[in-house]
């Protein structure tokens, strides 16, 4: 690989170099940084900068954070299960049943995703509260006699909510593959005997397959580091990992556990989403 | 206008190129004279995209030079030399209407607005466009897209105007009228036009001079009808139309005067001069012979200069002519002699035996390869 | 027959489903207004008569007005430089080859997939390390960072639609190279530049969790809120509030939009062909 710059070579270097130094100190230098402190302790304000691995034999090793990464790890998977699989017939509902209106359906699909984050999730609370829209309405209609309390301060609320705020970044994905499907090949497997149903599952779901995995990695990995939406409608059964990462850089003042935490939950992470990929891969995954 | 046809306007020395490693051109010479209609030919790939790119100022070459109008060119980037292009895609300013994209240059000179409006009117009717100068670029035709890209380049009176494959996006019948306007137009306005092609029939009708290029190289520079009749190699020969190959063999050369043994056809002597000079006789171990210069003697009573017999192995009807495969005694694949279709005459048939006739005007030697 | 009437229906029930799931998407977006205009203190059904007072109070709440000058100055200065920033990515990516290229950009592209807590927490270090107070700045710093990635999304369709033979043809005209990007480039591009300053100030002005972590004792909108969900009181003001954010973000929306099918217009390509962020 080593070769002198040609002309071309430099021009486009430096362009894209302000971008590049900004993304290396601003996001490079951090994370090395957050490598290094995990490995380092802190006691109050002090940081001994020796090296240790106590950090990751906590994080690993006491069950509290054993069981927070285990259930942020199920929700963040259940999330990405239930956001995929809903998302999915929209995605292909606006690809081939939609003829004109297009743009329209997928603007009309990002429009609630640009309302304050913040509050789409407080009022996600307001629905499923115990005063709550759904409990009132279900009450006046005369379907329930009590309100429902197991859809808020619980995993399943966190699940809707997430499932909620990650939409559009399932379907968007989703719909580019399906756009780019020829529609010739779904009629040349008409052609030659294919039913509905095996059209859909031999041809579709093979080609769609690259922007189902785009979407399930899109959804799968933000959400594992979510902390508004647990600590405001999960209770105490719905906290995740992000909102311990959170206390260890606050209340807890213990930053080096915070990082360590972090970094092996990014680790994880990181394992699950390379799994998925080359699952996705074998099914059809072929398709650039 | 005689003598001034003879000055050179670009100069070409020793031009090279590489692209990484790989040799796009492998050492130009050429003269450009001032006022002719010049074209680079070749297939893709042959480097004559980059050697027009080259002159224009877009590529630097490795090595070698390049003069226009007497000054070299080195260092002088593409906005400060005298020459203008008509892009392949014409590069029509999107955001610009039609007088907006003709004008564009001349604002760039400060030319007074007043005589811009006067120049562009001017360079649009030279293009037939009179009338169209409010147009927005996405309202016009792709053949209209071609016009103002040839205003734009004309308005800026150019010592050369170079064309990059200008007509290939256009339909057949459209191309075909812009070849004869376009030469038409560069013949009144008496300035030098280069231009990049891969259709040799476009070439041999709009050109003075085609240079003809393979692998970043001339194969050959003349005229389009010594080009046709004088094919330096068999490649070129190929090239620019069909040429039928046939072995032949030096028996003596004798001051000005050839024997050569062609089995197909027999011995026949022909005269050295108006033969390549650079053709090498100890190399030479095959002739070319253009379909139409053999003739299917159809009439008994016709007589030629040399005949032979033959065999007909297949017809093509092209409605005006007739293209016949013959096989010759002494020649593995079957020679192909077009003949103008005449009323009353039939085609005809595969298996009947026919006499041909040829002269030894028509053969051209090659070396062996 | 049977065949046809049964994909029929399954045309229907995907119709229905289309619908209902659009019903789940606007679900809180159509509570915002209407708790926002609802006369009680309490969030909650049943709703009981028209008011705009939870709007007056905004007018007359002094933090409130702090906030929204603190996020107006992060939000603009985010736009800007993302989109520079990411004006020069799209147009490298674009224009030129390079060693690494690939790499470079989506090492660039990196902040779009990772949980914006990790980059909150790595840069929190950092300034922390290198002992900077945290400031208007440091959450600039942060938005910059994940709205690049936004910007270059929406800037390389515009420069990718942008055909090289323009600015060679500018420059054989006589034209400078500066002159060319000012004449040609610039008036091609600039509906994408002004949709990509739109997106990335929306995507600042609305983002939480790094301002949450990286903000001083000047908080933006975000953070204001998020302080303001605590008391129950402050409820129906935060609705009034909300309504506004969201009627700006829609509108800023379809600005961005119509100036991208501009840019796609302009350079004589199919809008809805060219694809698009929104």
């Amino acid at each position: 690989m080593i070769r002198r710059l040609t002309k071309e070579d430099r021009q486009g270097l430096t362009l894209i170099s302000p971008t590049l130094f900004y993304t290396l100190l601003m996001l490079a230098a951090p994370l090395v940084l957050v490598v290094t402190f995990s490995f380092w302790t802190q006691n109050y304000l002090d940081i001994d900068k020796t090296l240790t691995i106590a950090n990751y034999h906590e994080a690993w090793t006491k069950p509290i954070y054993q069981v927070l990464i285990s259930r942020s790890l199920r929700i963040s998977l259940l999330v990405t299960l239930v956001t995929v699989l809903t998302a999915f017939p929209i995605a292909y509902y606006i690809s081939f049943h939609v003829k004109q209106r297009k743009a329209l359906w997928l603007f009309l699909i990002t429009v609630p995703f640009w309302t304050s984050y913040l509050l789409r999730v407080f009022l996600w609370k307001v629905i499923l509260g115990f005063n709550g829209v759904l409990n009132s309405v279900l009450m006046q209609v005369g379907l329930i006699d009590e309100p429902l309390t197991f859809i808020l301060y619980n995993a399943n609320a966190v699940v809707l909510t997430l499932a909620h705020a990650w939409a559009p970044f399932a379907i968007l994905p989703i719909f580019v593959a399906l756009e780019k499907i020829d529609r010739s090949l779904l009629e040349a497997a008409e052609d030659l005997g294919d039913g509905a149903f095996r059209r859909f599952r031999r041809i579709t779901l093979p080609l769609a397959m690259p922007g189902i995995i785009a979407a399930t990695l899109i959804v799968f990995i933000p959400t594992v580091g979510d902390f508004i939406t647990p600590k405001l409608v999960g209770g105490t059964d719905g906290l995740m990992i992000a909102n311990m990462i959170q206390i260890q850089f606050g209340k807890a003042n213990n930053a080096p556990l915070g990082a360590a935490l972090a970094i092996s939950s990014m680790f994880i992470v990181a394992l699950i989403s390379l799994g998925i990929y080359l699952i996705g891969n074998r099914f059809g995954g072929k398709v650039k | 206008m005689g003598e001034e046809m003879q000055k050179d306007i670009i100069a070409l020395t020793d031009l090279s190129k590489f692209f990484g490693s790989y040799h796009a051109l492998r050492g130009i010479n050429a003269t450009i004279r001032e006022g002719e209609f010049f074209s680079l030919l070749g297939p893709s790939g042959c480097g004559k995209t980059t050697l027009l790119r080259m002159i224009a100022g877009f590529e630097t070459p490795t090595s070698g030079g390049i003069a226009i109008d007497g000054k070299p060119m080195e260092g002088i980037s593409a906005n400060q030399r005298p020459t203008n292009m008509v892009f392949q895609s014409y590069a029509i300013f999107p955001h610009l209407n039609v007088a907006e994209n003709v004008g564009y240059g001349l604002v760039t000179r400060k030319v007074p607005k007043a005589e811009i409006a006067t120049e562009v009117s001017r360079a649009l009717a030279m293009v037939d466009l009179a009338g169209y100068a409010d147009r927005a670029a996405h309202e016009l035709s792709g053949g209209q897209r071609q016009r103002v890209a040839l205003a734009r380049a004309l308005v800026m009176r150019p010592k050369v105007v170079l064309l990059d494959e200008p007509l290939s996006a256009l339909d057949k019948k459209l191309r075909d009228q812009m070849q004869v306007e376009l030469r038409e137009l560069q013949q009144s306005l008496g300035i030098t036009f280069i231009l990049v092609t891969h259709d040799q029939e476009e070439a041999l009708i709009m050109s003075d001079r085609i240079a003809v290029m393979f692998e970043g190289e001339i194969a050959q520079l003349a005229s389009p009808e010594d080009l046709y009749r004088r094919p330096a190699s068999k490649r070129v020969a190929s090239f620019i139309g069909v040429m039928n190959f046939l072995e032949a063999r030096i028996k003596a050369v004798k001051g000005d005067i050839i024997r050569l043994n062609i089995p197909a056809l027999g011995d026949i002597e022909i005269s050295r001069s108006g033969l390549a000079p650079e053709l090498d006789l100890d190399r030479v171990r095959s002739v070319g012979v253009r379909p139409e210069m053999l003739t299917i003697a159809f009439d008994d009573a016709e007589t030629f200069e040399q005949t032979v017999e033959g065999e007909i192995a297949g017809t093509s009807y092209y409605g005006d002519m007739t293209y016949y495969s013959v096989q010759l005694q002494g020649q593995a694949d079957p020679v192909t002699i077009s003949m103008r279709n005449t009323a009353g005459r039939s085609i005809a048939k595969p298996g009947s035996k026919v006499r041909i006739g040829w002269g030894a005007e028509s053969l051209v030697l090659f070396d062996s390869d | 027959m049977v065949a046809r009437l049964r994909s029929l229906m399954a045309v229907k029930w995907l119709t229905v489903y289309a619908v209902s799931y659009m019903l789940f998407l606007y679900l809180p977006v159509i509570l915002l207004p209407l708790f926002a205009f609802n006369d009680a203190t309490v969030v909650a059904f049943p709703l009981s008569g028209f008011t705009t007072k939870w709007f007056d109070v905004l007018w007359t709440t002094e933090a409130l007005h702090g906030a929204v000058r603190n996020s107006a100055i992060v939000a603009i200065s985010t736009a800007v430089l993302s989109t520079i920033f990411g004006a020069c990515a799209a147009r490298a990516g674009a224009r030129y080859r390079f060693p690494f290229k690939s790499g470079i950009i989506g090492f660039i592209m990196l902040p779009l997939v990772l949980p914006e807590i990790i980059v909150a927490v790595a840069l929190l270090v950092m300034l922390v390390q290198l002992g900077m107070s945290l400031s208007l700045w440091t959450v600039i710093a942060g938005h910059v960072l994940i709205c690049t990635p936004f910007s270059i999304a929406i800037l390389s369709s515009a420069f990718a639609g942008l055909d090289q033979s323009l600015e060679e043809a500018s420059f054989d005209l006589g034209e400078s190279k500066w002159g060319t990007f000012r004449r040609v480039t610039l008036p091609l591009v600039m509906p994408g530049v002004i949709s990509s300053l739109l997106i990335t100030f929306t995507i600042s002005l609305d983002e939480f969790i790094i301002a949450f972590f990286l903000t001083g004792t000047d908080v933006t909108l975000p953070v204001y809120i998020w302080s303001q969900l605590r008391f129950p009181t402050k409820l129906p003001s935060v609705m009034a509030l909300g309504t506004i954010l969201l009627t700006l973000s829609i509108l800023l929306l379809i600005l961005a939009e119509w100036f991208r099918r501009r840019s796609a217009r302009r350079q004589g390509r199919d809008a809805a062909a060219a694809g698009g962020f929104v």
